[in-house]
């Protein structure tokens, strides 16, 4: 059965966060059609079978991405779930690195042992990609503790979906999270759905600030479609999270254009509730904004499009061309070696410790 | 040496760690005001604060998880769950997350976090709150698992525990916190992967697993005073890293291997070394390795049924006399 989205149809309507200078601005454009050029391409390569187990695209939910990752200092932490390749992207990870993980190359963020759902970089305070709804989100405080005992100033941005508000441990992180007073922003992207079931057959309550308000936890929405006002909100609730030392819920209203994952027939919508979103596209609408207001011509913005195919493009050329994780490396990384561990059975020939 | 009890032991490693190292806390329900369902971290809150003594909310798969993002970081937890009961609310994070981040994201994090937890039966607390899950833990790879059944070696296992950059289970037994035994002066560690022999003997290989190993010693008494046999006991103390060799060592001397353990004995730690020793210790088997375990049953209430739901030196002597061919006297 098709439940209709209640709010019913959509108006475009147009976006009108806070602009920000014109570098900015078009970095922004840029970084979405990057993340829109990407997940295309690995939707392919997967239909190609060169992608395998679960693919996640985040279509449609661009803005989002791009809103988050720019709403943080380097020196903070993100961390999301298995819809992540964007955030990895957006954070600076080389695509071909993100590719390489897809194809389960060596090469990959993760060495190929995470696949598409766990991208990882390190270096970028990117950490992860999660695979079990939900499970991120402790980790997310976990990593707000750290800077809260350190006395740091990092700030953790941690992304769930309006599915993951049902899990316990939502309940008592926010909870945890608000008593131990830690620097940590929930961002829900609430695109509507967990899977194949709409938010108001999920969620008893549909308002997921609401939701986190009863835990201790302030919050609030924004419109999801328009990256700028997207950035603005989530950068609100970073910056008072920082000064004040508290955690805060931001919603972001957005929708995914494509199928949960790459296997999805997508019996529970209708043609015409993606139509209509569709009119509220990040990309189109903010690239219409930025000629609107000059700052970017439409041969500028078709630019950066061209330029977001050719890195992509080269992204895919690389993980093809990278190799295979050699079969004596299978063991590699369960253990960190060189404290008390010798492998499991003291029989074992010892690891190579670098591994 | 001095003479301490284990739960004593186990405090004193927490807090021999937190003071050598400042990034070492600790996190759990009841552990500070309340000093600890069991006293273990009695004081602790008091001698280092609440930014180090951390009294959660009963959120178990949530603790263990901010236990698990502040590991990644850099910092060492160490979260107290009240019994490995509570230990499967949080068995996502512990075994999705802890175990698997390292290899996950492609070794470049690792999760120095140890959990703590009592388990085993004894006080009548029943099917939810008695079990032996060491079993489960032990199937995991990316865990170390600890079983000390002495105050010396929790605390210089515990001690090892903290400063390993590995996720670490690891279990105490709830009837041994009251128990004494000599610990050393000043700084002790044991390291993982290798056994205690806790008896010389030479007629047979008895390896008893957390309580049991001291089961399995006083059987030994015993079999020396009433059967003349020679029991060598064994306590590997660690099952991931397990030392085989001392157990193939011993075995090359007496033959006849029997595993004692309180947890069931369907894949079960006894099942597992059996395995073990008739694959790389078969030529020196005059029999098969015999296994004394819990019954398989989910843990009863009721004093008498729950006497009979674990392992006590009879049935340890009984496995022994049988594996040599010798019947019990009636
Ligand atoms: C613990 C757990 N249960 C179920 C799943 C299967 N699953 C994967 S994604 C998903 C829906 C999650 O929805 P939501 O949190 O809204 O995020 P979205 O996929 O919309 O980004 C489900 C049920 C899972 N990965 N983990």
């Amino acid at each position: 059965m098709a439940v209709k989205n209640p709010e019913g149809a959509v108006p475009p309507r147009p976006p009108s966060g806070p602009i920000p200078d014109t570098a900015a601005a078009t970095e922004w454009l840029a970084t979405m059609m990057l993340v829109r050029r990407f997940e295309e391409r690995a939707g392919e390569s997967y239909t190609r079978a060169k992608v395998g187990g679960f693919l996640h695209l985040a279509i449609g939910e661009e803005a989002v991405v791009v809103g988050a990752a720019r709403a943080l200092r380097d020196t903070d932490w993100l961390i999301s779930t298995y819809r992540s390749h964007g955030h990895a992207l957006a954070r600076g990870t080389d695509p071909g690195r993100v590719m390489a993980e897809l194809y389960g190359k060596t090469t990959g963020s993760s060495g190929g042992r995470g696949g598409s759902m766990h991208i990882f970089d390190l270096d970028r305070r990117f950490m992860g990609g999660w695979g079990i709804v939900g499970g991120n989100i402790p980790i997310g405080a976990g990593f707000a503790l750290q800077s809260s005992y350190r006395g740091n100033d990092e700030v953790t941005l941690c992304v769930l979906g309006d599915g993951a508000t049902n899990q316990g441990t939502f309940g008592e992180t926010l909870n945890l999270a608000a008593l131990w007073k830690l620097p940590v922003v929930f961002l829900v992207t609430n695109n509507r759905f967990g899977m194949g079931t709409s938010i108001e057959r999920h969620s008893a309550v549909t308002d997921l600030v609401r939701k986190g308000e009863g835990l201790g936890v302030e919050g609030q929405r924004c419109d999801g479609m328009d990256v700028a006002a997207t950035q603005a909100a989530i950068s609100e609730a970073v910056e008072i999270s920082r000064a004040e030392q508290r955690p805060i819920l931001v919603e972001a209203m957005t929708y995914r254009f494509r199928g949960h994952s790459m296997a999805d027939p997508e019996k529970y919508r209708t043609k015409e509730q993606v139509e209509e979103w569709k009119l509220r596209d990040p990309i189109p609408n903010f690239t219409e904004r930025l000629i609107a207001e000059g700052i970017v011509d439409k041969t500028g913005a078709e630019e950066l499009d061209k330029q977001a195919i050719a890195q992509v493009d080269a992204a895919v050329e690389f993980a093809d061309a990278s190799p295979e994780p050699a079969p004596e490396s299978l063991h590699d990384g369960v253990y960190s070696l060189g404290g008390e561990v010798h492998g499991w059975l003291s029989t074992d020939p010892p690891q190579d410790p670098a591994s | 040496m001095s003479e301490i009890r284990y739960r004593e032991a186990v405090g004193r490693a927490l807090r021999e760690e937190m003071l050598r190292d400042e990034n070492v806390f600790l996190m759990g329900e009841d552990i500070g005001v309340f000093d600890g369902a069991f006293k273990v971290t009695e004081g602790l809150m008091d001698e280092f604060g609440e930014k180090r003594v951390r009294d959660t909310p009963i959120s178990e798969n949530s603790i263990v998880g901010m236990g698990v993002g502040s590991a990644m970081l850099g910092l060492r937890p160490v979260v107290e769950l009240m019994t490995i009961n509570f230990s499967l609310l949080a068995m996502d994070q512990i075994v999705n997350h802890a175990a698997h981040i390292r290899y996950m994201f492609g070794g470049r994090v690792s999760v120095p976090l140890v959990i703590r937890m009592p388990q085993g039966a004894g006080n009548q607390l029943g099917p939810t709150h008695s079990h032996c899950f060491e079993a489960l833990y032990l199937h995991v790879p990316g865990l170390l698992v600890a079983v000390p059944s002495t105050p010396a070696d929790a605390l210089g296992l515990l001690k090892s525990a903290i400063r390993d950059d590995n996720p670490v289970i690891f279990i105490e037994h709830e009837t041994l916190y009251q128990e004494k035994g000599e610990v050393p002066e000043g700084e002790h560690l044991v390291p993982f992967g290798k056994a205690a022999v806790r008896r010389e003997g030479t007629d047979v290989t008895i390896v008893g697993i957390s309580r049991m190993a001291r089961t399995a010693e006083r059987a030994a008494q015993i079999l020396e005073d009433e059967h003349g046999v020679s029991a060598e006991v064994i306590d590997p103390r660690t099952l991931r890293p397990l030392d085989l060799d001392t157990i193939l060592t011993s075995l090359k001397k007496t033959n006849h291997c029997i595993v004692v353990e309180e947890g069931w004995p369907h894949g079960g730690v006894g099942a597992n070394i059996a395995a073990l020793v008739q694959e790389h210790g078969f030529d020196d088997l005059d029999g098969p390795v015999l296994r004394v375990t819990g019954a398989d049953v989910p843990m009863p209430y009721s004093k008498s049924l729950e006497h009979l739901a674990y392992p006590h030196e009879p049935q340890v002597i009984e496995a022994v006399l049988a594996s040599l061919g010798r019947k019990a006297p009636a």
